[in-house]
This record gives structure tokens, C-alpha cells and sequence, in this order.
């Protein structure tokens, strides 16, 4: 009995040996898209990668204080590129995994019309961004209204999610009848999409490059070398791309 | 020292706290007395219900007031057709949301004060043909004063200091929504960490201003009240 137990202690160690754990940091807006490239991952691998969700912002000032995230997956390019110069990043990995698209959406069918002309009739008290100083997503919302002459006339109207998740939130319980979110939160492939939404011109606003990088706590690890490599299988890509994202 | 900004943060949450505060003990001394005093079977579900925001994190207030506040839920239904509009995003949103959220800082005190009393001072009262108002506005109100002091301060200072919720139901508008504690999130997320030092500082600083004040306060009013027994 004893040298069975032993026997199974003595093979599962074996196997943990060889199939490793990545703790990866992922940008709130990429949550859906990973969790099934972690499924996938996780299925031809045989490593497991474990996702902690949030704004770039904040895991920017938890890597600084010795988070033990090993892989990044940010909502921009520069968040990456600065790890890589303050030396919390492996240098020369960074690569962009996607390219967010904006949409204008609001949980109303039928109220965000084709063209987004809604925007300039005003026709809403509330309209929704993410905090444009935290979360590209927000900065990208400022970037279209000022092109499309709006920002000062709709400033009032701001509210400010924190991140881009929230500022879905306020947006699906209706407090704010639309806003500026995330193509891929808003239409999953897997899920109905619901209300109705602009995807607002790639020329109205600066592209949203989102990088991921090793970061120094993941340095030398199989497996987080080994999802590097997965975000770019066309596995992968045709998840990415399957929610909205550009690459 | 503070910008235009922070310091329009600092009004706004000085009136929020002043605001709360006030409803918080009109509405939280007769819950207290309520509990204080009552043998009902519902005593231990109303006190659980009050002491709710102690254990749920702020996120579980701050998400069910957008549902419950929000055009499709019933307190916003309501709000809308009072002609009041909807409650989020608003001062007064933040207000509602402050004395659910700081409601046992109040009662708990107030409650633990009036259960203090004992019924004796009333019993006496009730012998000199005191009415029941009579004696809770002429024996219980002043004896409970300790009480009232610690609630007020705790309320307040409970106010100042929250953020969870503010955060998620507030939507971050200068003026109207954003009190310190979100600014100083905002300047530390931004990684401005001058501003940040600032207002944390001058948070931690109230904050023991306001508790010490309140130890030494009760400290002496207990201490008189002693005197006064001998």
C-alpha cells in the first residue's frame, strides 16, 4: 500500500517537473480571448497558465513592488517597453499580440446607430470611458471624439470607469446609455452579442498595440517561453482575431 | 500644495461626509433605540442586516447599488419617477451609497450606548410621569452622549475614507463624484507620485487626528461620568 502511495508521489512529481506553471498577467480587455488560448495552451502543452486579470496600469506598479507575475500581456506597447528599460523585463521579447478595436456600444438595441451619429446628436446624459490617463482603451476614446470635433461639447458628460471593465459595467447596467469599451467585450464569438455598437474608424485614434513580454521573475522558464511562442500559433491568432482584434 | 483639482476633491468630500453624517444619525438613533430596546424575534435579522457592509466587500455594495440605482432596477425606476433622474454618477448617489456603507460606524455605537443605559434611568423617568418621548429626548439622548460622539466621528471619518464604493458607482466627475480618496487613486495609478503623497499623508493624518480626538474625548467623558457615580 505504501510503496503505491509512493509510486503515485514519485509520478506526479515527474510530471509537474515536466509540466510547468506561468502566472501571466493579462490586460482586463484580452480576459475572454486568453481564457480559451489558456484551454488550448494548457490541452497541447501540457503547462498551465494561470491568468490574473486587471489594468496595465496597476500591474506596471505591482511588477515595481515584486509581483510574481512571469509573463505580461498589456494593453499597450509601452508598458512593456519600460519594464525592458528598468531592467523588470527580459529585453528583446516584447512583441505585439494584438491590436484592440474600439467600439462605441451602448445596451440598447437600436440606439448607437451605423455611422455613430448619435455622438453629435447628444441625445444621452451619460457616455462612458475608461480613464484615458490609466487605460489606452479611455486614451483612444479621447483620441475620436477630439477628431471628430466632439471632445469639448460631450466632456460633460463623461463618466470614468476605472478600467475598461468597468466602464462595461456602467454601460450594461444602463446607468450609461453608451460608451466607449473594447470590440472583443462586446462581442465574444461564443456569446450573442447584445445592444448595438459602432466600431469606430482605425483612423480616428492611434492604433492600440498591445505587447506582451517575459518579465525577470519568468526568465528561463519553459513554460513561459513556451506561451511567447503559443500567442503566436495560428491556433492562437485565430482566437484573437475571432474577437475583434486586429494583428 | 494642492492643486485646483485636489482641493475641489477635498470639498466635495468634506460635504459628502457632513451630508452622510447628519442622515446617518437621523437615521441610524431610531434603528439603534429599535434594537436597544426591542424583544422582537427580528432584533438578531435587522442587527445582521445593519453590520452587512462590515463583511461584504465594497465591490458587492458598489455593484448591486448600479443594478438597484440603474434605469432598469427598482430604486432607479422609482428615482426616475419622482422626476429625479437616476441616482448614479450623482452627489446623491454617493450619499446613499455612503450611509449603507458606513451605517454600523453609527448604529453600532448608538446601539451599544442606548443598551448601556439599562432600563432604570427610564424606569425612573417613567415614575415622575415622564412620557415616553419625554424620556428618551431628556434621560436617554443626553446619557448616550459618549455614544453619539463615537458614531459621529466614526461615521464621518468612515465616509472620508471610503473608496470601493465611490468608485464603482461614482464615475469619477470632478465636482460631483470624485472625493479624495478616488483622486488619490487616480494620481497613483498615473504614477504621480508627489500628488499621491500628498493626499495619503493628509488622509492618515485625519485619521488619526479623528480617532484620537475621539479616544481622549470618551475617554474623559467616562472618566467625569465615573466622578459623578462617586
Amino acid at each position: 500500500m505504501n510503496r503505491l502511495v509512493l509510486a503515485g508521489v514519485l509520478s506526479l512529481m515527474a510530471w509537474s517537473a515536466q509540466a510547468d506553471q506561468v502566472q501571466v498577467a493579462v490586460a482586463a480587455n484580452f480576459a475572454g480571448p486568453f481564457q480559451k488560448i489558456a484551454a488550448d495552451f494548457a490541452a497541447d502543452t501540457g503547462h498551465t497558465a494561470v491568468a490574473i486579470t486587471g489594468s496595465t496600469g496597476k500591474f506596471y506598479t505591482q511588477i515595481k513592488s515584486g509581483a510574481p507575475f512571469e509573463v505580461l500581456l498589456a494593453a499597450d506597447d509601452e508598458t512593456p517597453k519600460k519594464l525592458e528599460d528598468e531592467g523588470l523585463a527580459v529585453k528583446g521579447q516584447h512583441f505585439t499580440y494584438a491590436r484592440g478595436t474600439l467600439v462605441l456600444w451602448s445596451a440598447k438595441p437600436g440606439f448607437v446607430d451605423s455611422q455613430g451619429q448619435v455622438l453629435s446628436k447628444g441625445d444621452f446624459n451619460h457616455l462612458a470611458l475608461a480613464n484615458p490617463k490609466l487605460a489606452p482603451y479611455g486614451a483612444a476614446a479621447e483620441q475620436a471624439l477630439k477628431a471628430l470635433g466632439l471632445y469639448d461639447s460631450l466632456l460633460p458628460k463623461f463618466v470614468q470607469g476605472d478600467s475598461i471593465a468597468q466602464t462595461l459595467q456602467f454601460i450594461a447596467t444602463g446607468n450609461a446609455e453608451l460608451g466607449f469599451v473594447a470590440l472583443s467585450q462586446v462581442a465574444p464569438p461564443d456569446k450573442p452579442a447584445v445592444g448595438s455598437w459602432w466600431v469606430v474608424p482605425a483612423k480616428l485614434y492611434a492604433p492600440i498595440l498591445q505587447d506582451a513580454t517575459v518579465l525577470k521573475k519568468g526568465e528561463g522558464k519553459p513554460a513561459a517561453a513556451a506561451l511567447m511562442k503559443y500567442l503566436r500559433s495560428d491556433k492562437a491568432l485565430a482566437v484573437i482575431k475571432a474577437y475583434g482584434y486586429g494583428l | 500644495m494642492l492643486d485646483a483639482d485636489d482641493l475641489q476633491a477635498l470639498r466635495l468630500t468634506a460635504e459628502l461626509a457632513s451630508v452622510t453624517t447628519v442622515l446617518l444619525l437621523l437615521l441610524g438613533t431610531p434603528i439603534a433605540w429599535w434594537l436597544a430596546r426591542t424583544r422582537s424575534r427580528l432584533k438578531g435579522a435587522v442587527a445582521a442586516l445593519v453590520a452587512l457592509p462590515l463583511v461584504l466587500p465594497p465591490t458587492v455594495i458598489g455593484f448591486y447599488l448600479l443594478m438597484l440605482m440603474g434605469p432598469e432596477g427598482p430604486v432607479g425606476r422609482f428615482t426616475s419617477m419622482l422626476g429625479w433622474g437616476l441616482l448614479p454618477f450623482t452627489f446623491w448617489g454617493l450619499v446613499v451609497a455612503s450611509i449603507l456603507h458606513s451605517l454600523p460606524f453609527v448604529v453600532q455605537p448608538l446601539h451599544q450606548a442606548f443598551e448601556a443605559l439599562g432600563t432604570r434611568p427610564l424606569e425612573v423617568a417613567a415614575t415622575l410621569r415622564a412620557s415616553s418621548w419625554d424620556r428618551f429626548v431628556t434621560v436617554a439622548l443626553p446619557l448616550a452622549r459618549p455614544g453619539f460622539l463615537t458614531a459621529a466621528v466614526l461615521g464621518f471619518a468612515h465616509t472620508v475614507g471610503e473608496f470601493g464604493v465611490v468608485l464603482m458607482i461614482g464615475g469619477n466627475i470632478p465636482g460631483a463624484t470624485r472625493v479624495l480618496s478616488v483622486a488619490l487613486y487616480g494620481h497613483v495609478e498615473a504614477m504621480d507620485y508627489g500628488k499621491a503623497h500628498l493626499l495619503a499623508a493628509g488622509l492618515a493624518g485625519f485619521g488619526f487626528a479623528v480617532m484620537f480626538l475621539l479616544y481622549f474625548l470618551n475617554g474623559r467623558a467616562l472618566r467625569s461620568q465615573g466622578a459623578g457615580h462617586v
